[in-house]
Parts: structure tokens; C-alpha cells; sequence
């Protein structure tokens, strides 16, 4: 009775959750470009929608932009972690405070105190500064990403791997990095979803002419948001459900069958692998 | 690896922090406290007492705080129900934010129209099970339930991880001391998640009370917040000291609530996320 009542729960809000997708994908296949009304099944969507030269030139801009971002925030904010584990408690505490603001401030401030800055800078309003506002929002995302895994980190097997004749640079990229590398993934992957997904910053930075998928719908809401739309939103939802079911089920068996012959092996919890 | 020379590492970061993050902050201070001819004045931030610039205000803040609370009684259950679920929090994270952000935030809170409106989905249904019909769209309502419905992630992942750290032993400890499910709950597990409570509300009562895209896709564009008032300043008006005075107002809230974060966060754990 007592799981009968928690599964009806999770059912609720998963379907609060992802209902609004579900119309969306629906819309997407609606033969009247009206929002409104149901005229019937089609396909059209999809095959126009790659001929629509501004919505390919909107998801172009947005790939380069989600893509160059993350990447330079995952180099960014990987260094600034592994400083920060370095760091004496003082300086830390200021460090994560500086990495807190352009998470805990309001989208919106954060828009419009950029903008500031590249018209008192003289800068022209383009694809650089509305590249520079993501890096920016997207690095404490990376940080935050990949101090877990930091502070899970066995210190001896670097100084193993430095007794053994390694360099500096050689036990980090063959010791350190392989044991950080699934939180800098993650911190890439959330980086990207978030610069990816993000309207409000985007529209405070960028000048006229450039446009990204969510400032393009923006100007198309008051004019009536285009059927192609709906296709490409769910052409990117399904694959990269698709990957990311992929992905975890291939990293959970992966697991599962290091856990079963762990076990085998022998009964001792290894610390570094109880975490994730 | 705690090298002390690593801390240079964190040289470009800071730097990139200080020009795009402090820099662009002071520009802000500096517009709100001045006026149209560069000299000091208390006029921008003031006009906040503006009766519909105070209207805006109130009103944000009454529908933000609306939304966390139904975001906090949504949450705790739910946290508690997919921790004993065991579910991986990697895979939580996944189905909570990163696959819904792939369909575009927009598209995802036009999509409350349809279902809201009218004749809508929701109504249909409604009156398929003889049920009275719910009008909420272009009401304050239906911003809330676009609160709610963006911000939701926000509130469960901290409470989710604050849940999951406590050590089940002292779940065994209290109920062996012949405390009931009830006491257990309110003595162990409630003031445990305190932190997460305090992170989760942070993260969803800052973007909700700021937010001027909701507010013009669900309230019809006649109900104005804040963020309504600042983006129009900014975008329509072109009056810079105008919109600064008052995101400055509005950065009080947020270091309120960034002084909040880092007391409930003292190991500067980044509780966050």
C-alpha cells in the first residue's frame, strides 16, 4: 500500500515534469501550424525544417557556442578545482564564494552587468561576448563537478607514481586525470546543457543579427512559434535520450560486473569506488 | 597533489572571475547610483517606491516565495521516496535537468498554454472525468505554476543529498532508543537537511522572484514583475540607471540569500550541486 502510494507519487511528478515535452513532441507532428488545434498527422515538419536556412544558421550558432564554452570552461574550472583542493581554508572560502556568485545571482543581473561591460569596453555585441558570458556561467558548474571526485582522490598514488620515476606531469596525466576524468565529463555535459538551454543571459549580450535557438523562439513567441521548431526540439530531446540511455546502461553493467567480481575477489570496500 | 604551486593553477580562473563577474557587478553599483548626467544620486534606487514599480516588486516576491514553498512541500517527500529508491543521484541528475534543458526552456513554458488554456489539455481531461475546468492561464496562477515547474529540479537535488548523507545507523540508533517514525523524523532526519533545505530555497526563490520570461509567456504580458520592469528598462527603454537602480534593489535579495547559502554551506562544501 505504502509503495503503492510512493510509485503514484513519482508517477505525478514525472508527468508534471515532462508533460510539457510530451505536447511539444506532439506539436511537432500537427499538420496546421496553429498551436491550437489538431489537423491531422504529418511529416512535413521534419523535411522542411532542413531547408529552413535561419533555424539551421540558429542551431549552428548554438552548438559552436554550447560546444566552445564547456570546452573552455572544463579547462578553466578543472585547474581552478585542483587549486582550490590545494588551497589553505581562508583563501578556499573566498575562492568558493567568487565561484557561487554567477550561480546564486540572478540570471538576469548577471545579463545585464555583462552587457555593461562590453559597451564600456567598446565591444561589439556579437557571438565573442555572448561566448564569454557562457564560459563565465559555465565554469562553476565544472568546478563544482570535479571537487567531488578531487577530494576523493587517494593523494598515494601520486606519490607513488612520483617514486616510481614519474614527472610531475607524467603521475598527473597518468594517475590524476583517469580518476577525474568522469567528473570532468559531467561537468562538460552539464556545462553544455546549461549554455545550450539559457535565454536570459544570451538576450542581454548578444547584438542584433545574431541569434540562438532560444532568442530566435523568443522573437518568434509573439508571432506564432514555427512548426520546424518543434521538430528540431525533438529530434535533439530523442537523441540524446537515446545517448544518454546508451550511455547508462552500458556505464551501469560496466559496474555492476566490477561490483560482482569485487566481491569475488574479496569483501573489502575499496574507498574510492563506494562514492559514485 | 595538495602541492601549494598548484594554487596558481587557479590564476587564469580568477582573473576570468574578476573582469567578468566583479568587474560587470561594480558597473552595475556604479549606473544605479548615478544619474543621467554621471553624478551621484539616490533617484534609480528610490524609484523603486514608485507605486508600479513597487507593485511589481511585491508581487514578485509574494508569487517567488508562493512557488518555493510549494517547491519545498513537493520536494521533501519525493527526495525521501527516490532515496530509499536507491536510484544512482548520477541518473536522478540526468532525468531532473539534463534531459528536460534539451528541450528549450521556451518552447517547454509555451507548452504550459496549451496545456493550461481553455480548451486546453488539461481541460479536456478535466471535463472527460465531469470535472470543473481550470482557468488559470494569464492569472498569477499559472506564473506559479511555471515557477514550479522550472524550478522544481532546484529544490530536490539539494534535499536528495542532503538525505542521502545521513548514516542510516542512526535511523537504527533512535528507533532502538524507542523513538517512533514520527520522532525519528522530526529529530533526525529534519534537522539533518537543514543545509539542503536552505540550498534549495535559495536556488529556486532568486531565479523565480528575478524571472521576466515566465511571467510573459504564462501571465498574458499584463502582469509585470521585477525582472518585467528591469528587461524593459533595458531592452525597450534604454535607460540604463533606470534598470541598474533597481537590479540593484533586487541584489539585495540575492546577498541575503548568498549570506544565507554560505552559512548553511560552512565547509565551503559548494552544496549546491
Amino acid at each position: 500500500m505504502k509503495t503503492a502510494l510512493q510509485r503514484i507519487y513519482l508517477a505525478l511528478i514525472a508527468i508534471f515534469l515532462y508533460a510539457p515535452i510530451g505536447v511539444l513532441m506532439v506539436l511537432s507532428f500537427n499538420e496546421s501550424k496553429s498551436r491550437n488545434h489538431w489537423a491531422g498527422f504529418t511529416t512535413k515538419w521534419y523535411v522542411s525544417l532542413f531547408e529552413n536556412k535561419q533555424i539551421m544558421e540558429a542551431l549552428y550558432t548554438t552548438l559552436i557556442l554550447a560546444f566552445v564554452s564547456a570546452a573552455i570552461a572544463m579547462v578553466l574550472g578543472t585547474a581552478a578545482a585542483i587549486a582550490m583542493e590545494a588551497m589553505g581554508k581562508k583563501l578556499r572560502t573566498y575562492t568558493m564564494g567568487v565561484t557561487n556568485i554567477p550561480m546564486l545571482n540572478a540570471d538576469i543581473v548577471t545579463g545585464i552587468s555583462m552587457m555593461l561591460l562590453f559597451i564600456a569596453l567598446g565591444m561589439r555585441l556579437s557571438f565573442g561576448s555572448v561566448l564569454i558570458a557562457h564560459i563565465t556561467f559555465n565554469i562553476p558548474y565544472v568546478i563544482l563537478s570535479v571537487l567531488p571526485r578531487l577530494r576523493n582522490l587517494n593523494p598515494s598514488v601520486y606519490e607513488a607514481a612520483r617514486d616510481l620515476g614519474a614527472s610531475p606531469l607524467q603521475a598527473f596525466g597518468k594517475v590524476i586525470l583517469p580518476d577525474l576524468a568522469p567528473g570532468i565529463l559531467s561537468g562538460f555535459l552539464l556545462a553544455f546543457t546549461m549554455s545550450l538551454d539559457d535565454f536570459v543571459i544570451t538576450h542581454f549580450t548578444k547584438g542584433p543579427g545574431l541569434d540562438t535557438l532560444s532568442t530566435k523562439i523568443y522573437t518568434e513567441v509573439k508571432k506564432g512559434i514555427k512548426p520546424e521548431m518543434y521538430a528540431l526540439s525533438t529530434i535533439m530531446f530523442v537523441s540524446v535520450f537515446v545517448l544518454l540511455m546508451l550511455f547508462n546502461g552500458i556505464s551501469s553493467r560496466k559496474s555492476a560486473g566490477r561490483a560482482a567480481g569485487k566481491a569475488a575477489r574479496s569483501k573489502k570496500a575499496d574507498r574510492s569506488e563506494t562514492d559514485r | 597533489m595538495k602541492n601549494k604551486k598548484n594554487i596558481w593553477l587557479s590564476g587564469p580562473y580568477l582573473v576570468w572571475s574578476a573582469a567578468f563577474v566583479i568587474i560587470p557587478l561594480l558597473l552595475v553599483v556604479y549606473y544605479g547610483l548615478t544619474a543621467k548626467d554621471g553624478g551621484f544620486s539616490l533617484e534609480y534606487i528610490t524609484a523603486v517606491t514608485q507605486p508600479e514599480n513597487w507593485k511589481a516588486l511585491w508581487l514578485s516576491v509574494l508569487l517567488s516565495l508562493v512557488s518555493t514553498v510549494i517547491c519545498l512541500i513537493l520536494s521533501y517527500p519525493l527526495a525521501m521516496i527516490l532515496v530509499r529508491s536507491r536510484l544512482s543521484s548520477g541518473s536522478m541528475i540526468i532525468f531532473l535537468f539534463i534531459l528536460p534543458m534539451w528541450m528549450n526552456f521556451l518552447l517547454r513554458t509555451i507548452a504550459w498554454q496549451n496545456l493550461l488554456e481553455k480548451n486546453g489539455v488539461i481541460n479536456s481531461v478535466l471535463s472527460w472525468l465531469h470535472l470543473p475546468a481550470v482557468n488559470i492561464i494569464n492569472t498569477p496562477g499559472a506564473i506559479v505554476l511555471g515557477m514550479v515547474y522550472n524550478f522544481l529540479p532546484f529544490m530536490i537535488l539539494p534535499i536528495y543529498n542532503a538525505l542521502s548523507k545521513i548514516d542510516e545507523n542512526l535511523f537504527h540508533a533512535a528507533r532502538d532508543l524507542g523513538a517512533n517514525s514520527v520522532q525519528t523524523f522530526v529529530k533526525i532526519t529534519l534537522p539533518l537537511t537543514v543545509p539542503g533545505i536552505v540550498s534549495g530555497i535559495t536556488m529556486v526563490f532568486i531565479p523565480a522572484m528575478t524571472t521576466f520570461v515566465i511571467s510573459d509567456l504564462l501571465g498574458g504580458a499584463k502582469i509585470l514583475l521585477i525582472g518585467n520592469v528591469i528587461e524593459q528598462e533595458f531592452k525597450q527603454a534604454s535607460n540604463w540607471h533606470a534598470g541598474s537602480g533597481l537590479s540593484l534593489v533586487l541584489m539585495v535579495f540575492i546577498v541575503i540569500n548568498m549570506i544565507v547559502t554560505s552559512i548553511a554551506d560552512k565547509d565551503g562544501e559548494g552544496a549546491l550541486l
